[in-house]
C-alpha cells in the first residue's frame, strides 16, 4: 500500500499513471482504479477545468442501441472522413459511450435535461458541470491527483517499456516522479496557444513524449481545424453560426461563406479584410433556446454590448490544430495500447481516425472517443500493470526526454522565441488551413530549422522547464503535421490541398508518421483489430 | 482575460488560485489573490464559475485591457457573477445543464443540448 499522504511528495509509485485531466484522463483514471489499480493522475492545470471540454461543453455521439439508428450514425460521416474510419471501432465507441453517459446520469447524477417524453436527453454535456463531476468521481475512486503538475517526460525501463513519468510542480514547487507499471497519455491535442476556448493547455506534449519513447503517430495531416470566434475573443463555440450570415466590411453579403460549408471562404477573406457576422437566421424561440444551451456563447456579446442577432460583429478563425483535427498517437490495440509496451493513449492525444477518418472529430465524436478510449486505456493499463506484478513500479528507470529538456548544446534559447517561430508557421490561414505544397514545403523547412536550434539550445528551470517542453512539443507537432500534409498528395477529409484537388484512390490509407530529428511517413498496412 | 479580483467581495478562499488551469493567480499576503500572470489567462471564464462570492471578472477579449473596467459599474449591471448564475451554480439555483435544450441545427433534427 502506498501512503496517501505521499501525494504531496515528489517520488511516487503507482500501478497506473494518467497524464492529463480532461475527460479522457478522468475516465482512464476511474476505470483503472475500478479495475483494481493504484492510480496517480497528473495534470498541468486542474482536473475539472483543464482542457478543451471543461470550458466549452460538447455534444456527445450518444445513439440508442437501435440497429437502424446506429447504422445511420456510423454511415453519416464516412464520406466526409474520406472513408478512413473503421466500422468495428465506431460500433464499440457507440456502445462504450452509451454506457459511460448512462453512468454519468446514474453514478454522477449529471443533471441532463428532460425531453417532452419525460426521458433525459443525454446527447450533450455542459463542460464545467461534466468535469466538476468527473473530478468528484476520480477522487472517490481513490485516485491520487496532482494538479498544476505538468508531466515533462516519460521514464523507461531497461527494455524500453514505459515505466513512469516525471514532471514539475508549478505551485508546490520542485519536480515529481511517478514510477508506474503503465502510463496513459491523455494530454489532449495541440492548438498552438491560439487562445481557442480552453485549449491553451493543449500543446501536444503527449505526442512528443510518445515519439521519444518510440511510438508512432497517425493522421497528422488532419490537423487544420479552425473555429469561428468573435474577433479578439476566445469563445470558439461554432454551432450557432449555422444561423449566421457573413458580411464584408461594406455590409454586402460574403457569398459562399458559412460555418460548415464555406469556412474556407471566411479564411480566404480574412487574409485581406475583416469579416463581419450576424446571427440573423434564427427565430425568436431559437434565440431564446440558444442562451439555455450555450450560455458561454453569449459572454463575448453580453460583455461588449453587442446584440448578435441584430448587430454586425467582426469574427476571426482560431486554430484548433489536432484538438478538432483527428491526428494523434497511433493506437495499435483494442485497449488503446501503442507500439511501445506500457504506453497507452486516449482522447485527443490519440488519433481519432478510427471513428472519424480524416474529418474533424470536433464535438460529439471527440467527446465519445474521449470517454471510450479513456475507459479502454485505463483498463488496459491496469491489466498491463497487474501482469507485470508488484515490482513494476520499482523498476530502475531512465528518463526519455530530449528536446527542450536535455539540449545537445549550451542552453541559449528562450521558449518564447521557439513558440513564436512555430506559431508563425502554423497559425496563418494560407499555410495550414488553405494548404498548398508551395507554401507547406517552406513552412516545414522553417520548422525544421527551429527544431535544430531548439535541440541544441532549449531548456529551462522550474515553470520555464515545462514551458520549454511544450514549445518543443509544438515544434514537433507542426513538423509531423506538415510532413504528413506534404506526403498526402491529394485532397481527403479535412486535408484539402489547393494544388491537389480531388481524392486519389491510390491513397486510400491512413498515414503513419514518426521520428523526431528525422521525420518519416508511411502508409498504414496493418489496422488495429478490435478483437483482443 | 481576468481583469478584476474584487477586494470588496473576495473572502480569501483561494478557489480561483486552485482551479485556474493556467495558474494565473497567486495567493495574496493580505488574503486576496493577485493576478500574477495575466498573459497566461486563456479567457475560459472558469475562475468566475467557481468563485463562490462573484468577486471575479473575466473580460471576453483575450488580450489585456489598458486598464481594468469599472468594478462598480459591472456590479451595478449584474455582470459580476453573471456566468455563474447562467450555469446555475450556487446554492438554491437550478443547474444550467438541466435547462440546456437549444435549437435544432437543422429544423428537422434533434435539439442541441450543449
Amino acid at each position: 500500500m502506498t501512503d496517501p499522504s505521499t501525494a504531496t511528495g515528489t517520488d511516487l509509485t503507482a500501478d497506473v499513471l494518467v497524464a492529463g485531466g480532461g475527460p479522457a484522463g478522468a475516465w482512464a483514471a476511474v476505470k483503472a482504479a475500478e479495475a483494481g489499480a493504484n492510480v496517480v493522475l497528473a495534470d498541468k492545470g486542474y482536473l475539472g477545468t483543464s482542457g478543451a471540454t471543461a470550458a466549452a461543453g460538447t455534444g456527445v455521439w450518444y445513439v440508442e442501441p437501435d440497429p437502424a439508428a446506429r447504422e445511420a450514425a456510423m454511415a453519416s460521416r464516412e464520406g466526409l472522413g474520406g472513408h478512413l474510419a473503421d466500422r468495428a471501432w465506431m460500433a464499440r465507441v457507440l456502445d462504450q459511450t452509451y454506457a459511460n453517459m448512462n453512468e454519468l446520469a446514474e453514478i454522477s447524477k449529471y443533471p441532463f435535461p428532460v425531453g417532452p417524453d419525460g426521458r433525459q436527453i443525454r446527447r450533450g454535456l455542459q463542460g464545467p458541470e461534466y468535469m466538476r463531476r468527473m473530478r468528484v468521481r476520480v477522487r472517490r475512486a481513490g485516485v491520487r491527483v496532482l494538479d498544476h503538475s505538468p508531466v515533462t517526460e516519460l521514464l523507461a525501463d531497461g527494455s524500453g517499456a514505459v515505466a513512469g513519468a516525471a514532471g514539475r510542480r508549478l505551485r508546490a514547487g520542485g519536480e515529481f516522479r511517478v514510477r508506474a507499471g503503465a502510463v496513459v497519455l491523455a494530454t489532449g491535442g495541440c492548438a498552438f496557444l491560439s487562445r481557442a476556448l480552453g485549449c491553451d493547455v493543449n500543446t501536444g506534449d503527449g505526442a512528443l513524449f510518445a515519439a521519444e519513447a518510440g511510438a508512432e503517430l497517425s493522421g497528422m495531416e488532419f490537423s487544420n481545424a479552425y473555429a469561428i470566434a468573435p474577433a479578439f475573443t476566445s469563445v470558439t463555440k461554432t454551432a450557432f453560426y449555422s444561423f449566421a450570415t457573413f458580411y464584408r466590411a461594406d455590409g454586402t453579403v460574403l457569398e459562399g461563406a458559412g460555418s460548415q460549408k464555406g469556412r474556407s471562404v471566411i479564411a480566404r477573406t480574412l487574409l485581406d479584410e475583416p469579416v463581419l457576422c450576424r446571427i440573423d437566421r434564427a427565430t425568436p424561440d431559437e434565440r431564446a433556446a440558444m442562451r439555455l444551451a450555450q450560455p458561454n456563447f453569449f459572454l463575448p456579446f453580453d460583455r461588449q454590448g453587442i446584440d448578435p442577432f441584430h448587430d454586425l460583429f467582426p469574427v476571426t478563425l482560431l486554430a484548433e490544430g489536432t484538438v478538432r483535427g483527428t491526428g494523434g498517437i497511433r493506437i495499435t490495440g483494442p485497449d488503446c495500447s501503442t507500439s511501445v509496451p506500457g504506453l497507452y493513449a486516449a482522447g485527443d492525444a490519440a488519433t481519432r481516425e478510427l471513428i472519424c477518418g480524416g474529418f474533424t472529430g470536433g464535438g460529439s465524436h471527440n467527446a465519445a472517443w474521449a470517454m471510450s478510449s479513456g475507459t479502454w486505456a485505463g483498463q488496459g493499463a491496469a491489466r498491463h500493470a497487474a501482469a507485470l506484478g508488484g515490482g513494476a513500479a520499482r523498476r530502475r528507470t531512465r528518463p526519455l526526454g530530449a528536446a527542450g529538456i536535455r539540449p545537445a548544446g549550451r542552453p541559449a534559447l528562450d521558449h518564447r522565441e521557439v513558440t513564436a517561430a512555430v506559431r508563425a508557421e502554423v497559425l496563418p490561414y494560407d499555410k495550414n488551413y488553405l494548404r498548398h505544397g508551395d507554401r507547406l514545403a517552406p513552412a516545414l523547412a522553417a520548422l525544421d530549422d527551429t527544431w535544430r536550434a531548439l535541440r541544441d539550445g532549449l531548456a529551462g528551470a522550474g515553470v520555464d522547464g515545462a514551458r520549454a517542453r511544450s514549445a518543443a512539443a509544438m515544434a514537433a507537432h507542426a513538423r509531423w503535421m506538415y510532413r504528413a500534409a506534404l506526403a498526402r498528395t491529394e485532397t481527403r477529409g479535412m486535408h484539402k490541398r489547393e494544388d491537389r484537388p480531388g481524392a486519389d484512390p491510390a491513397q486510400h490509407f491512413r498515414l503513419v508518421t514518426g521520428g523526431l530529428d528525422e521525420i518519416w511517413t508511411r502508409p498504414e498496412t496493418a489496422v488495429a483489430a478490435v478483437a483482443p | 482575460m481576468i481583469e478584476i479580483v474584487s477586494r470588496e467581495r473576495c473572502v480569501g478562499c483561494d478557489k480561483c488560485v486552485e482551479v485556474c488551469p493556467t495558474n494565473v493567480f497567486d495567493t495574496g499576503a493580505d488574503g486576496v489573490p493577485s493576478i500574477a500572470r495575466q498573459d497566461d489567462c486563456q479567457t475560459c471564464f472558469l475562475c468566475e464559475a467557481y468563485c463562490p462570492v462573484d468577486a471575479l471578472f473575466v473580460d471576453p477579449r483575450s488580450h489585456p485591457l489598458p486598464q481594468p473596467p469599472d468594478e462598480r459599474a459591472l456590479a451595478a449591471a449584474g455582470t459580476l457573477g453573471a456566468y455563474r448564475r447562467q450555469i446555475g451554480w450556487g446554492r438554491g439555483r437550478t443547474p444550467g445543464a438541466r435547462l440546456a435544450v437549444g435549437p435544432a441545427l437543422n429544423r428537422s433534427g434533434p435539439p442541441l443540448t450543449s
